[in-house]
């Protein structure tokens, strides 16, 4: 079963617990930006057969949204941190550089 | 290729069936093909036996990394029917079902094509409004589907609990033609034929990398060595956007996980195929007897073909429920498939942004369906260009925000 520890409140929480929020770090591109830009923005997600970076809401918990590293073809989950970042923790991407050697880096 | 016929049946049991030769043969791979299909799912060989019988393009390859049908064409519950909503999906839907009418009889192969009637359930006063809607816009596309009481329900379908504790039953959406079918023969008849047509299907082998020059694909790197193609159809569901990586360009849709389940086989009870979007639940009966069962995708990216404990369990609760019978079962078997969701529900088939490569995916929980519609227009777009089944399903509706919105059609039902 997929586990994850909320940064927040500490809780384990499993998934049943949880409510997926899909792909983490995206950045909005709103009016003024380009066509390709905007639908980028809206639909073309990384969707990696590898390392992915996600927001998950502790949502029968204590509420909060926060984010989540894991691979998708293993459902290895390398660790959480909180929702208020641009960029995942410095710690957490060596951790998982040194799990998976080949890794291209979150971008 | 010897016809498969009662003549030959009986010519065999006279020679201890000594004599039936392989449905297809299993060669290594040529230097160039002019058109390379990588997936041997229904789509793709589907794509590729068209190519050949419509189109007179027979020097083709279906690449496939396992083995051909082992990807979500033999993990789904084969269920079939054509009852869209919106205009652009009801027609290749519809001509995947007439297709699938005929296609034991054009593939010489028995797929076992069952149209049973297919039941939606309505369990709330929006889903029944959704549904008779369905039925109007049905009327409007010439696809015959009936709105039904609850009592023609419970004729239907005797084992199914109309006052469930927390969704009553309304009536349903009905479509008499809908039905099933046997998943791996639909994989192995269009198999057949293709070989039949001098093809190549290559088996255990996997594409690891596109070459293009000047924006124009060249050909594919594979565990069996290169491969030169003219052009190159991607048909590999939950993997597009691995593929569509190799050669540069993204994909809008995600792969997430999709489960279904048999119970132990037991005597008939259900001779229809019922579906209950609203508790996420559907179910059929197979001709061993086991009941067929699943409900709603996961809600993570997923490409393990497994899939999450809690999806089991409501589906499961929704299902017994509905049907009680299903209480006293025990499950034999079960597992996950890799389905490719787009943000409309609706599939892709499509010029990709590479000169020479198409793609047709995003068939997300409902494509087994649609394999014969989407292997004509998928062949007609590689062969001509242009197909007017595929026309509202390119990549370019997403940037135009002309969607073909199904989510209400596809959300949970396959
Ligand atoms: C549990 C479940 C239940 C479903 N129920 C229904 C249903 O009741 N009705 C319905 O209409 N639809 C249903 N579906 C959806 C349906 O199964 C799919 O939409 C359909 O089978 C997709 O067919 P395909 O040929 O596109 O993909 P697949 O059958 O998945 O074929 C793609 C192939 O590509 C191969 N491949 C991938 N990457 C590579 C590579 N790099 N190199 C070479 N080969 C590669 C894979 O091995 C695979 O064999 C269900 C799906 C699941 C998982
Ligand atoms: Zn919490």
């Amino acid at each position: 079963m997929l586990t994850f520890t909320c940064p927040y409140c500490g809780v384990v929480a499993e998934e049943s617990e949880l409510t997926g929020g899909g792909e983490a770090h995206l950045k909005r591109f709103g009016p003024g930006s380009s066509d390709a830009e905007f639908e980028a923005y809206l639909f073309t997600r990384k969707n990696p057969k590898g390392v992915h970076f996600e927001r998950w809401r502790h949502a029968y918990g204590c509420g909060k949204w926060f984010l989540a590293a894991r691979d998708t073809n293993t459902l290895e989950v390398f660790g959480t941190y909180p929702a208020q970042t641009t960029e995942p923790p410095a710690d957490l991407i060596a951790a998982i550089k040194n799990k998976r050697p080949g890794w291209e880096g979150w971008k | 290729m010897r016809r498969y016929s009662m003549f030959a049946v009986a010519r065999e049991a006279l020679r201890y069936h000594a004599g039936w030769e392989r449905a297809w043969r299993s060669p290594e791979p040529k230097k160039r093909y002019d058109v390379v299909v990588v997936g041997a799912g229904g789509h793709g060989l589907a794509t590729a036996y068209y190519l050949g019988k419509v189109h007179g393009i027979t020097n083709v390859a279906v690449i496939e990394k396992g083995w051909l049908g082992g990807g979500n064409t033999g993990r789904n519950t084969t269920i079939i029917r054509s009852n869209y909503l919106q205009d652009a999906s009801a027609a290749i839907f519809e001509k995947a079902l007439q297709l699938y009418e005929g296609l034991s009889q054009d593939l010489n192969y028995n797929v076992m094509f069952s149209p049973r009637g297919l039941l939606m359930l309505a369990q709330s006063e929006h889903e029944m409004r959704g549904y008779k809607r369905t039925v109007y816009a049905n009327a409007l596309q010439g696809v015959q589907t009936e709105w039904i009481s609850r009592e023609r329900v419970k004729e239907l379908v005797p084992i199914i609990n109309l006052d469930g504790p927390r969704y009553p039953v309304l009536g349903a959406l009905y479509q008499e033609r809908g039905g099933t079918a046997r998943h791996d023969a639909v994989a192995w008849g269009y198999a057949r034929g293709c070989s039949a047509m001098g093809m190549d299907i290559i088996q255990q082998c996997e594409v690891t990398g596109i070459r293009t020059v000047n924006g124009k694909v060249q050909g594919i790197d594979t565990t069996k060595g290169a491969i030169d193609c003219g052009k190159l159809a991607m048909v590999v569901a939950g993997h597009s956007g691995v593929l569509a990586e190799m050669a540069g360009f993204r994909l809008p849709l995600e792969s997430v996980a999709l489960q279904a389940w048999v119970s132990e086989p037991i005597k008939p009870v259900i001779d229809v195929v019922v579906m209950a979007n609203l508790v996420h639940c559907y179910i059929s009966q197979s001709d061993k007897g086991e009941l067929v069962l699943g409900g709603g995708i996961d809600h993570c990216n997923n490409f393990t073909q497994r899939g999450s404990w809690y999806t089991l369990e409501e589906t499961t609760r929704a299902l017994v429920e509905t049907y009680p019978v299903v209480s006293r079962l025990k499950m034999l078997r079960q597992w996950g498939g890799i389905v490719d969701i787009t943000g409309d529900h609706s599939p892709i088939i499509s010029k990709a942004p590479v000169e020479g490569i198409f793609v047709d995916c995003g068939w997300g929980t409902g494509g087994f369906k649609a394999i014969p519609g989407s292997g004509w227009a998928m062949a007609e777009l590689v062969a001509k260009g242009h197909s007017p089944l595929a026309e509202g399903f390119g990549l370019n509706r997403f940037r135009e925000g002309r969607f073909i919105d199904e989510s209400v059609a596809a959300g949970v039902a396959h």
